[in-house]
């Protein structure tokens, strides 16, 4: 990881690839949705609503390993002093937490007319909701430490305590993930493990298309906030210089 | 009851989530690059 330490060779390689991922992500994410939406058949339970899944399952995905690759970013910075470790959690952070939002919105339209309820305080939707509070927490320290000049300090990075924060928060992760095994819960149990899949592959199919789509597109909306931070943190650098001279 | 209400809503806000921060971001990073390039053109 270290070979993309330097900014400038990290800004070589995320230049061209930032429009791949993107389209490609979009490409994939409207087809997938397409398809979801008029070629798989009503769920013989749940009926139509079922298609919410297609977009559902990805914002989970997303608001959940937003997070993982958050805490990695904390742990790089904290272990190897990755200088663009960082400038990743900082860019990870909003697209993460709108996902997050994503997942809760669409989860709670998707139980009305499933379970006849908007929301309940159960282990899935309480521990999703509380990870979308450790985003509002992460991104305001961040801010903050931004603000405060010690961000600019750590070339666009954050404090050791957002970090930390970072790090504490990922204890959340697991509980998400098994929070329907753990309690009694309106929300199914785990439908994808590594064993194979309940759902049939009449309706599972789309899944993989907008799962991967959300992904590329994600990795291109966070190379596009790495690439603002960085391009601020050189005009702020070069401001505080003149500054300095003058 | 008719699901597709639902099923549109859920869409609805998903897209317009995915593409704003796709305008939101695209935006910030084309006019942080501008600004770099600006101050690296006068120095």
């Amino acid at each position: 990881m270290h070979a993309f330490a330097n900014p400038a060779r990290f800004l070589k390689i995320a230049r061209p690839l930032t429009p791949w991922l993107f389209w490609g992500g979009l490409l994939l994410i409207g087809v997938g949705a397409y398809s979801g939406l008029f070629l798989t058949p009503a769920d013989y339970l749940q009926g139509e609503s079922v298609r919410i899944l297609y977009i559902h399952v990805p914002a989970a995905w997303l608001g959940m390993g937003g997070w993982s690759a958050i805490a990695i970013a904390a742990l790089m910075q904290m272990v190897w002093r990755h200088p663009l470790a960082g400038v990743a959690g900082r860019a990870i952070a909003v697209p993460g937490a709108l996902f997050t939002a994503i997942c809760l919105v669409t989860g709670s339209i998707w139980g009305r007319p499933t379970w006849g309820t908007w929301w309940e305080w159960d282990g899935r939707m309480t521990s999703m909701l509380v990870l979308l509070f450790l985003y509002f927490g992460y991104i305001a320290l961040a801010r903050a430490s931004a603000e405060e000049g010690r961000g600019i300090a750590e070339n666009g990075g954050v404090s050791r305590v957002t970090a930390i924060f970072a790090l504490v928060g990922a204890i959340n992760l697991p509980i998400i993930n098994r929070s329907v095994v753990w309690w009694n819960s309106l929300h199914q149990g785990p439908s994808i493990t590594m064993r194979g899949s309940t759902i049939d592959s009449a309706i599972l199919w789309p899944l993989g298309l907008t799962v991967l789509g959300f992904s590329l597109w994600f990795g291109a909306i966070v190379l596009m906030r790495m690439r603002a931070i960085l391009a601020q943190n050189k005009v702020e650098a070069r401001l505080a210089r003149l500054a300095r001279e003058g | 009851m008719n699901h597709w209400p639902f099923i549109i809503a859920a869409y609805a806000i998903t897209a317009l989530g995915t593409l704003a921060l796709s305008w939101a971001s695209w935006q910030q990073m084309r006019a942080a690059e501008a600004r770099a390039n600006d101050m690296k053109r006068d120095n």
